[in-house]
């Protein structure tokens, strides 16, 4: 079931440059949970780092803890594919397999375990990841039909419907509305909304108004200084974050003052 | 590309200047494009010259097409040579090329995968000559041992009857060409997969792919023209290879699928190469025919491999 | 069909997969190959078996080992990719065994015909024991340099056609496509052609060190093209548009800032085209030919050249076939190390040269 991601002491390395330090939190489960800063902040970085993804460019390491479920994904024995085929992502710009349909693209990752799928099987799993990302009405009559012929807030949520398509516990945001326009935007924080009742949602974003619509709680990001690691200013509760925060300097990024 | 044309639409640019800087740029300018025309011309001179001095050719007969009848009894059993040996090298060299691509591109750390890199680069830099002297020198008396166990095991296949007496066989010309055709075929390899969108392999590694599984997913679908282009190109390349098999074959211009026989087909590069010092007459004309087709041959193929690219290119 | 561990019925309930699946120790392919090798020695041993055998034994016993016991612990997925990793690691161990041999064998065999006598003599009169590669180095000199000489203008112009003057046009394109087409003739077909060129110009039977230049052209002139024309499109516009800002004509732009920008490129990519065709041997064999003597006019008779002197050495042996094996091996020492030095100056160049534009 959906769980709970704490986060403590987490530095975050490329080769020797420290990209983030010290980053303390804990994500609810069952709850969408906003991290949002200046860019080069460290906020995707850190995002990656919960499903290991981080560890696709070469050098990059992190020290710390983050503990999912009960269960560390950093001690030794864990397997970066076993934690990524449960913790879920999508991307900034929408990525779904050129050469791929639309069902191949849904169940690209169910694919991966079960070699042969009985078709009717396959079919109810395309059906409910599909309704499950609020696109099943717009594709059912096409879904043979190639992934990168539709509009971009429709493959984006294709690639929603893609990632929960193997049930996973978590689901991981990357500005997943940056490269969409404000109706294709709604209707991706429309369906976060939906998801979050089955999913850890955790979403980093740019738009504040978009933190501050789609989150329960919010994590402020930021440097230093230029050049300095980045690391976790504020952790609270969207509405307080946006109202009455503790911090000042999360103030001054919240009215604009800065970044 | 668009902002270099503006300058191009603008010659008021040296109308201060008087007519002197318009002459240098008027100079320059058709000097460079004579250049670019010079280049189609020469290939189209090629064409002519070999078409010029290959036509006599049609007339050749008996003594003067080697012995053969007439001039396509003469080429014939060359093109089969050189098709044979074409064939068999990709099959060796381009899984191979394919693997020590994915090496580089997807396998190998960083600072290594750079060093393996300048390594092809290389096996691309050893002159022909030199590997047809590894081969005859090193490769045929030590593969004659492999080639007499395969005759013992395998004797009944057709490729394999034998007799296994020389390594200077087609097989062994086949395996040296596979050599000199796998840097060219790993870099362009190499590129196609290193382009596959870093977006698309983050997409597959997210739902829990493994390595491999992201290379199936994402980098083999992406980058199928790009290989079959570089297959092509390897292909032309193989065809039109002289030296390594001329010096290696031990060739009697036979038409036989047995790869590890006395003898050998033989191919069109190689023949020309061997015969042309002491050709006259009309025998050089026979084998310039024989360079009209190879060259015909491998422009097809290498036209169609850059085609095929191209295609790739604007659709991806 | 055997179920892998962490594989369940997908569209079952969500519950929680383990994070920790078995994994092989990082030193199970090590093992693995260590025990396959032990195997294979024994085997080989016994079975009185040669050194390629067991090696090819071993290797397949890797190869069955490892994938087995990943498929044991680990399951389907984790033995297909370990078995892929393995297979294409041994793809490029394989493809680097000729390289290695290669460079072996012609140091091994070459070094020892190296000589004082061996750079300073030509194969004037001699028979036998003796005689040098004076006249072919120098013939590969001259007919190499000729080739740049007329190569180098033609192939940059032409670049410079393409990328500044033509702006994509239909003939550009014919023009890059042709280029391409053109990388892939044969080297031979260009030996026939300049042959055929001077046999129409000087009649039949002609041989001349300057038509090898010429074939050699034919093979370098689009390498040379594609070099430059990469370079010339990594100049960024803003610094022709600088330059036209000031006023500069165009043709002044392109000499004065866009060539300087992109030289050490261009210099690079004509050293490595000089290192492909120096190493050329077809088509000078054909128009050059071959000559035991030293000649220093690349307009008149037959010029050795040393790809076309290691041929030779090797096809007509003659009475002395050691010796002139020997000297092959050591003309082809001397025409590697030509090429390797001239591929490292190429590196050199590109490195240390590189505009330092920050970017």
């Amino acid at each position: 079931m959906a769980k709970s991601i704490d986060i403590s002491d987490l530095d975050i390395y490329y080769g020797d440059f420290l990209a983030v330090q010290g980053v303390n939190m804990t994500v609810k489960a069952r709850s969408v949970t906003a991290f949002i800063g200046p860019s080069g902040c460290g906020k995707s970085t850190v995002l990656r780092s919960l499903n290991r993804m981080h560890e696709v460019i070469p050098g990059a390491r992190v020290e710390g803890k983050v503990v999912v479920g009960g269960q560390s994904l950093y001690d030794e024995g864990v397997d970066p594919v076993a934690v990524r085929r449960q913790i879920g992502m999508v991307f900034q710009r929408p990525n779904p397999f050129p050469t791929m349909s639309i069902y191949e693209n849904v169940l690209a990752g169910n694919r991966l375990n079960a070699k042969r799928m009985k078709k009717d099987e396959a079919d109810s799993i395309v059906e409910r990841s599909l309704k499950g990302a609020n696109l099943w009405e717009e594709v059912k009559d096409r879904l043979g039909k190639p992934g990168m012929g539709l509009s971009g807030g429709q493959q984006q949520r294709l690639c929603i419907a893609r990632a929960i398509a193997v049930e996973p516990q978590i689901l991981l945001m990357d500005e997943p509305c940056s490269a969409l326009d404000p109706i294709s935007t709604s209707a991706i924080e429309d369906l976060i909304h939906e998801l979050k009742d089955d999913y850890t949602i955790v979403i980093v974003t740019h738009n504040m108004q978009q933190a501050a619509r789609v989150s329960e709680e919010t994590a402020f990001f930021n440097l230093k200084a230029t050049g300095e690691p980045g690391h976790l200013v504020e952790f609270n509760s969207t509405s307080q974050m946006f109202t009455n925060p503790d911090e000042e300097a999360t103030e001054a990024y919240i009215s604009g003052r800065f970044g | 590309m668009s902002t270099t044309d503006a300058p191009a639409a603008r010659p008021t640019v040296d109308d201060g200047f008087g007519q002197v800087t318009g002459r240098g740029d008027s100079v320059f300018r058709g000097l460079a494009t004579a250049s670019g025309y010079i280049i189609m011309l020469a290939l189209a001179g090629v064409a002519i010259f070999l078409v010029l001095e290959g036509w006599p050719a049609i007339q050749a007969t008996g003594e003067q097409a080697y012995g053969k009848d007439n001039i396509v009894l003469f080429v014939w059993p060359l093109v089969f040579g050189t098709l044979l040996a074409a064939v068999l090298s990709l099959l060796m060299a381009v899984p191979l090329a394919i693997g020590g691509a994915l090496v580089i591109s997807h396998y190998a750390p960083r600072p290594l995968a750079k060093t393996l890199g300048y390594l092809v680069d290389l096996l691309a830099a050893v002159p022909s000559v030199v590997y047809g002297l590894w081969g005859i020198g090193f490769l045929a008396p030590a593969i004659l041992p492999s080639y007499q166990w395969l005759q013992d095991k395998l004797g009944w296949l057709p490729f394999f009857e034998g007799p296994a007496l020389s390594g200077r066989t087609i097989l062994t010309a086949s395996i040296v060409l596979a050599i000199m055709v796998l840097p060219i075929v790993t870099a362009i390899c190499r590129e196609v997969f290193a382009q596959t969108p870093t977006m698309h392999q983050e997409a597959a590694l997210a739902l829990g792919a493994t390595r491999w599984e992201m290379i199936r997913m994402t980098v083999f679908p992406y980058s199928r023209s790009g290989v079959v282009s570089a297959v092509m190109l390897g292909l032309g390349r193989a065809l039109g290879e002289t030296m390594a098999v001329a010096m290696v074959l031990s060739a009697t211009g036979i038409v036989t699928f047995n790869l590890i026989s006395t003898q050998n087909p033989s191919t069109i590069a190689a023949n020309i190469a061997l015969n042309f010092g002491n050709a006259s007459g009309l025998k050089i004309n026979v084998l310039i025919f024989s360079g009209l087709v190879l060259f015909v041959a491998t422009f097809a193929v290498n036209f169609l491999g850059r085609w095929i690219a191209r295609r790739g290119q604007v659709k991806g | 069909m055997t179920t892998p561990t962490i594989n369940r019925p997908s569209g079952g309930d969500r519950a929680s997969l383990p994070l920790t699946t078995p994994q092989l120790p990082p030193i199970a392919p090590a093992l693995s190959a260590g025990l396959a090798v032990g195997v294979a020695v024994l085997a080989g041993l016994l079975l009185s078996w040669s050194v390629v055998g067991m090696a090819v034994l071993a290797w397949l016993l890797a190869m069955v080992f490892l994938p087995t016991w990943s498929l044991l612990l680990e399951g389907r997925r984790k033995a297909v990719d370990r078995l892929v990793t393995a297979l294409v690691w041994s793809t490029f161990a394989l493809a680097m065994l000729p390289l290695l041999s290669l460079i072996w064998q012609v140091v091994a065999k070459g070094a020892p015909a190296l000589s004082v006598e061996f750079f300073t003599y030509s194969m004037r009169n001699v028979i036998g024991e003796g005689g040098g590669i004076y006249h072919a180095i120098v013939g590969t000199f001259l007919i190499t340099g000729l080739a740049t000489l007329i190569s180098v203008p033609i192939g940059v112009l032409a670049a410079i056609y393409l990328v500044e003057y033509s702006s994509e046009g239909k003939v550009a394109k014919a023009v890059t496509f042709l280029v391409d087409v053109m990388t892939g003739i044969p080297s031979i077909v260009a030996g026939l052609f300049a042959f055929a060129l001077f046999v129409l110009i000087f009649g039949p039977g002609i041989r001349m060190g300057f038509g090898g230049s010429i074939a050699l052209s034919v093979l370098m002139i689009p390498i040379v093209v594609r070099a430059t024309e990469e370079m010339l499109k990594l100049v960024p516009d803003e610094l022709r548009e600088a330059s036209y800002a000031l006023g500069v004509p165009k043709w002044r732009t392109i000499v004065k800032v866009v060539l300087p920008t992109a030289l050490s490129g261009i210099v690079t990519g004509i050293t490595l085209a000089i290192a492909r065709v120096a190493g050329e041997t077809a088509p000078l064999l054909i128009i050059a030919g071959s000559a035991t003597s030293l000649n220093w006019n690349p307009f008149s008779e037959r010029m050795a050249t040393l790809p076309v002197f290691i041929f030779s050495s090797i096809t007509e042996q003659g009475r002395y076939p050691e010796a002139q094996t020997e000297r092959a091996w050591g003309a082809a020492l001397v025409l590697i190390i030509i090429v390797m030095a001239l591929n490292l100056i190429a590196r050199l160049i590109g490195r240390v040269f590189a505009p330092k534009t920050g970017r």
